[in-house]
């Protein structure tokens, strides 16, 4: 099968609606196809990924965990937008730290959040082929 | 590679057309459906910020979703197009990829 | 061109299972293809045969199945989602001990490769949501 430029765009906050955690389900589903994957995290997308989620008191199961393993599936574009971080009072240390291993390079652990402006994630979205909103 | 952003929400509501105007690149198209249509009246809070939007960019009304609201096509913002379910398939053939800013 | 459409949003409560109908029927009357029409989150409730509008309403998941028959278009929900949501074929309704099924005619339901698969074989994937 072919292989395609594959952009997931996260814009909610988790938990409030089904949209997060059904769009990992579909992120995983895509890496299992073998294609060029890349997630985009703008607007309130990037309360997804913020570390110390604690879902005790809303009854919800808390999936922040899954994101860490985007990774072993060779998910390692995460783009978060600085501009959308900084309008919440958010920095990248409030972010959850998101890895993979390089199998080329000795399975070194290297980042998979890559910071971008607005603008860099303007061109980001304009190379992908198929782009699902959620 | 242009690209056809399809916006569905209010720009007096939610963030999401402000966003995709933040995002959309010249040559790109923007096409307004559902709630988004009544951003295409002139003379609102938001009417400049997509007035500075149509100098690179080509911006479309879905025309029935603007009457269902209500309002007439002769009070957009001058160069908006309005289009009907066909040109709406038309606009997502002659760009080469659609973002629906949901 | 071969169009792959999503549709995220379950009828009545939302516009876009409304605008993603009338948008395949314009892209059928334009004679391009639908490669699929993939239904997740509460778009799956576009596939019940239970619902019971008033009579002066449209009824759109049987004017999905009647488009489906008329183009032989391939309707699919998503299978996690529609579990979570319980709208069931019969087979999965046996499977999962059930007593009853509500999938209307011309939809089926199936994985997410599904989705992912349109996007890759389709020239154009559209989505509606909120």
């Amino acid at each position: 099968m072919a292989t395609k430029k594959f952009m997931f765009v996260n814009r909610k906050a988790p938990y409030g609606t089904a949209y997060a955690l059904e769009s990992l389900e579909v992120v995983l589903i895509s890496a299992a196809f073998e294609q060029d994957v890349s997630l985009a995290f703008i607007d309130d997308g990037v309360y997804q990924i913020t570390k110390g989620q604690d879902t005790t008191g809303i009854g919800q199961k808390n999936f922040s965990n899954t994101y860490k393993a985007l990774g072993d599936y060779e998910v390692n574009k995460l783009y978060v937008e600085k501009e959308s971080l900084e309008e919440r009072g958010l920095t990248q240390d409030d972010l959850m730290d998101l890895v993979w291993e390089d199998e080329d390079e000795d399975w070194t652990e290297k980042p998979s959040i890559i910071m971008v402006s607005r603008s860099e994630m303007a061109d980001v979205m304009a190379e992908q082929e198929v782009t699902l909103s959620f | 590679m242009a690209m056809l952003h399809i916006v569905n929400k209010s720009p007096f509501e939610k963030v999401a057309f402000r966003s995709c105007l933040n995002h959309a690149k010249a040559g790109d198209s923007i096409l307004m459906i559902e709630d988004a249509t009544v951003g295409a009246i002139d003379g609102t809070s938001f009417s400049e910020k997509l007035k500075a939007a149509l100098a690179d960019k080509s911006v479309y009304v879905l025309g029935g979703d603007l009457a269902a609201r209500g309002l007439s096509e002769d009070r957009m913002i001058d160069g908006i197009k309005a289009v009907d379910y066909a040109g709406f398939v038309d606009l997502t053939v002659e760009n080469e990829t659609t973002q629906s800013w949901l | 061109m071969k169009f792959t459409i999503m549709v995220n949003e379950g009828p009545y409560q939302h516009q876009s299972a409304d605008s993603a109908l009338q948008f395949a029927r314009a892209v059928l009357a334009q004679g391009h293809e639908i490669f699929r029409i993939f239904f997740y989150h509460d778009g799956v409730n576009n596939g019940t045969r239970l619902s019971v509008p008033p009579a002066d309403d449209r009824l759109i998941q049987k004017e999905w199945s009647e488009l489906a028959k008329e183009h032989d278009l391939d309707l699919v929900i998503c299978i996690a989602a529609a579990q979570r949501r319980g709208i069931m074929d019969e087979d999965e309704a046996k499977r999962q001990g059930l007593d009853a099924n509500n999938i209307i005619e011309g939809f089926r339901i199936s994985g997410l490769g599904q989705l992912i698969e349109g996007g890759i074989e389709a020239d154009r994937t559209v989505v509606f949501g909120d």
